[in-house]
């Protein structure tokens, strides 16, 4: 076992490295670029056997990645932002091709307006899609979801894709201590892909993807997908175990962050949850009885985990890092849904919209959201809506720009 | 270059030489008449049953492969309308890498994609270009009846000027909506990608066993190929079922539709008007024959054909590239 220092991207390719992939099709975009980079070079190199060939777009890139899969072969690619948007018609075909491939997406809000930071409109977006979603905090839990990524997916009760995903710059950027785990050790946890059904490479007969014209038909290869990702949650827990097992390091679907006795808690994902468990740290100094739940596993979701973290407790406020314009937060839907029914859920949950292209949380936000669950709002609307995080300062920068723009006012940096 | 050992194909000399094993069977719904199913039952004859095919959408997936339907006695994939050429290219380099790991035998295994003039020529060239530049075996065959025929017949960038789709219905205002010339695609792709080795257009049916001789020579040349097929479609041309073959014969004999091939950069004309005797017929007579063509007024068929003249009589490299010559510019 080496210990080096990586990047989050650098993580993504050691994990590719270590699963032996086949086949890397590949297409550049920022922040996503140099997984691919660092594993051309590795091919060059020859210390890795993949194949990999540039595509002339997403689109093609996940085309080729699903039809290499349907081979037999394993599969790696990556992407992010614009890039996942563009081969989004693919992703719905790849899951229903069953091809149990994993795709790194390196999170990057979506334009318009472009930008570079990361939010999770973009790997959201696929939450419908049939693929597997891993949600990552660190560079280590990178390179480690997509070991664990292979195994579930490949498995044969599961075969369905998986994203795994890792914040722009904030991790695929960041340098990071990570445990390489020795080439040996992977290959027992994870052996080569030997697929369970016949594949395309011949020589007998087999059509895939055929058209399904008959609507129950075609309902039931819907439900066979749900299914499949039911089988990946419990078959979940054994596979982290045996990963525990053997490199010493459990991830659970969702982590608990000093959540045993919390009366509170802040529901996050991604790298961003570091800033949200640094303040939590910081209101547990100062008496306050609250905790930090980071959602890992976002497909299939662990709606019985979240009920089983979330219930009993007096207030949990979901933080969405995205927004889905005309309803708000994406996750604060999907969780609301989970505990709906249950007799003891928290009397207070609220949605909170923050880390938008990038932006960073600030700790007075942490007190306002302390500050409104435990004394929740009572007017319907006010229960129902999301509260859009926006400082005072932001604000009035904001405004000053406009002024600059519309010429009333001259810009004092120019 | 590929180094996996090569299939050794003989040339078909007659229709009687033509292999008798049917790959392509029963279980299709496609029209009758289709001349499209010929180029598709043409081409896995002439490849054989070492071959795996992947179909972009269009009116040869649906018409073809419909669950618990398929007609293929080979493996057979499904891909999306702009996805020929990457799945093409996906496949090849799965069966690469299982060969590199011995996990299948290390045998000639021919990919070849069907995709159609909407998904080839228009959405998915892109990605048809990128599979050119690959350094795969593969073919991909666009099959081509000038229109988008699975969604009731849309104007391509394929479709003849001039032809009334539902997309560009004559009206009175406008006598013709379809004003955009048959886009060249064989001739850029050929043009665009010095390293693909093997360029061809071709018609299922006209002359006999050209077509399928050309599938085994692309096969046999290897590298990334591509054949841009001519398929009279009787529902989207509108004429009898009868008269597929017929329509393809006068497509080429006026010359509309050129049939060449492009050997490592060489251009041999595979049926070249100039060398009858008899030279190209009218393509008055090819039009009038299509109910598509019955609002063309006089002055449309003499632009038609003054376009197709100035593609063999003007053209650098007739019929296959729309350059003049070169300007002498005084310096």
């Amino acid at each position: 076992m080496a210990r080096a220092l990586l990047t989050g991207n650098s993580a993504a390719a050691w994990a590719a490295r270590l699963a032996e992939v086949d086949y890397v099709p590949a297409f550049p975009i920022t922040p996503q670029t140099e997984i691919v980079e660092t594993l051309a070079r590795w091919i060059h190199t020859g210390e890795i056997q993949a194949r990999m060939v540039t595509m002339d777009s997403e689109h093609s890139m996940l085309a080729a990645a699903g039809a290499a899969a349907a081979t037999g072969a394993r599969v790696f690619t990556a992407t992010s932002s614009q890039g996942l948007v563009y081969g989004f018609e693919m992703l719905y075909v790849l899951a229903g091709l069953r091809a149990p491939l994993v795709l790194v997406n390196v999170s990057r809000a979506l334009s318009h307006p472009i930008t570079l930071e990361p939010d999770h409109n973009d790997v959201l977006a696929a939450r419908d899609t049939g693929f597997l979603q891993f949600h990552a905090e660190s560079c280590q839990e990178v390179l480690d979801s997509i070991l664990m990524a292979y195994r579930l997916a490949e498995h044969e009760r599961v075969l369905l894709p998986a994203i795994v995903n890792l914040d722009g710059f904030y991790l695929s950027f960041t340098r990071e201590a990570v445990e390489i785990p020795e080439p040996a050790d992977v290959k027992s946890f994870l052996p080569g892909f030997e697929p369970a059904y016949p594949h395309l490479s011949g020589p007998a007969p087999l059509a895939l993807g055929a058209a399904v014209l008959d609507p129950a038909l075609y309902t039931f290869f819907k439900y066979q997908m749900h299914h499949a990702t039911e089988n990946a949650l419990a078959l979940y827990p054994e596979i982290a175990a045996e990963f525990a097992g053997r490199f010493g390091r459990r991830y659970g679907m969702i982590e608990e962050f000093m959540l045993d006795d919390a009366d509170y808690v802040i529901v996050m994902t991604n790298s961003f949850a570091s800033m949200g468990k640094a303040e939590v740290k910081r209101l547990r100094r100062e008496g306050k009885k609250i905790g930090l739940a980071r959602l890992r596993l976002i497909r299939p979701f662990p709606h019985r985990e979240i009920q089983r973290v979330l219930r009993g407790r007096k207030g949990a406020a979901v933080i969405d890092q995205n927004i889905s314009v005309g309803k708000g937060g994406i996750l604060f839907s999907e969780i609301a849904s989970a505990l709906y029914g249950l007799p003891d859920r928290p009397p207070a949950l609220l949605s909170f919209i923050g880390g938008l292209g990038g932006r960073r949380f600030r700790p007075e936000e942490f007190d306002g959201i302390l500050a409104r669950l435990e004394a929740p709002p009572e007017s319907p609307e006010e229960i129902a809506r999301p509260y859009l995080l926006f400082s005072d300062e932001e604000c009035r920068d904001v405004g000053r720009y406009f002024s600059v723009a519309s010429g009333e006012e001259k810009s004092h940096e120019a | 270059m590929s180094t996996v050992p090569t299939i050794d194909y003989e040339k078909i000399k007659g229709v009687h030489k033509i292999p008798l094993e049917e790959l392509y069977t029963s279980g299709h719904r496609t029209c009758q008449g289709c001349e499209s199913a010929t180029t598709m039952r043409g081409f896995i004859k002439a490849a054989g049953s070492r071959t795996v095919v992947t179909g972009a959408t269009g009116c040869m997936y649906v018409a073809n492969t419909s669950y618990m339907t398929t007609p293929w006695i080979v493996p057979w994939m499904h891909t999306q309308l702009g996805a020929g050429g990457s799945s093409a290219v996906g496949m090849a380099a799965g069966l690469r890498a299982l060969k590199r790991k011995g996990k299948i035998k290390d045998e000639k295994i021919n990919v070849i994609n069907f995709s159609g003039d909407l998904g080839a020529g228009d959405m998915g060239i892109g990605g048809i270009s990128a599979a050119l530049q690959s350094d795969y075996d593969l073919l991909i065959i666009m099959y081509d009846n000038e229109s988008a025929a699975n969604t009731d017949i849309q104007a391509t960038g394929s479709t003849t000027y001039g032809a009334q789709t539902t997309f560009t219905p004559p009206g009175t205002k406008h006598p013709i909506m379809q004003r955009r010339w048959k886009k060249n695609v064989a001739g850029m792709l050929a043009v665009g990608h010095p390293t693909c080795r093997y360029v061809a257009t071709a018609c299922a049916t006209f002359p006999p066993t050209d077509y399928l001789n050309k599938v085994r020579k692309a096969l046999s040349i290897g590298g990334p190929t591509f054949i841009h097929t001519y398929d009279p479609c009787p529902k989207g041309w509108d004429y009898h079922p009868r008269f597929s073959n017929e329509l393809g014969e006068l497509g080429i004999k006026c010359g509309i539709y050129p049939l060449y091939e492009i050997v490592e950069g060489q251009i041999i004309y595979t049926w070249d008007a100039r060398k009858t005797g008899k030279g190209r017929i009218p393509v008055k007579e090819f039009l009038t024959k299509q109910g598509r063509f019955d609002h063309l007024q006089e002055e449309h068929f003499t632009h038609i054909q003054k376009m197709v003249d100035e593609m063999w009589e003007e053209w650098e490299f007739p019929g296959v590239a729309p350059i003049k010559g070169i300007l002498k510019a005084r310096i």
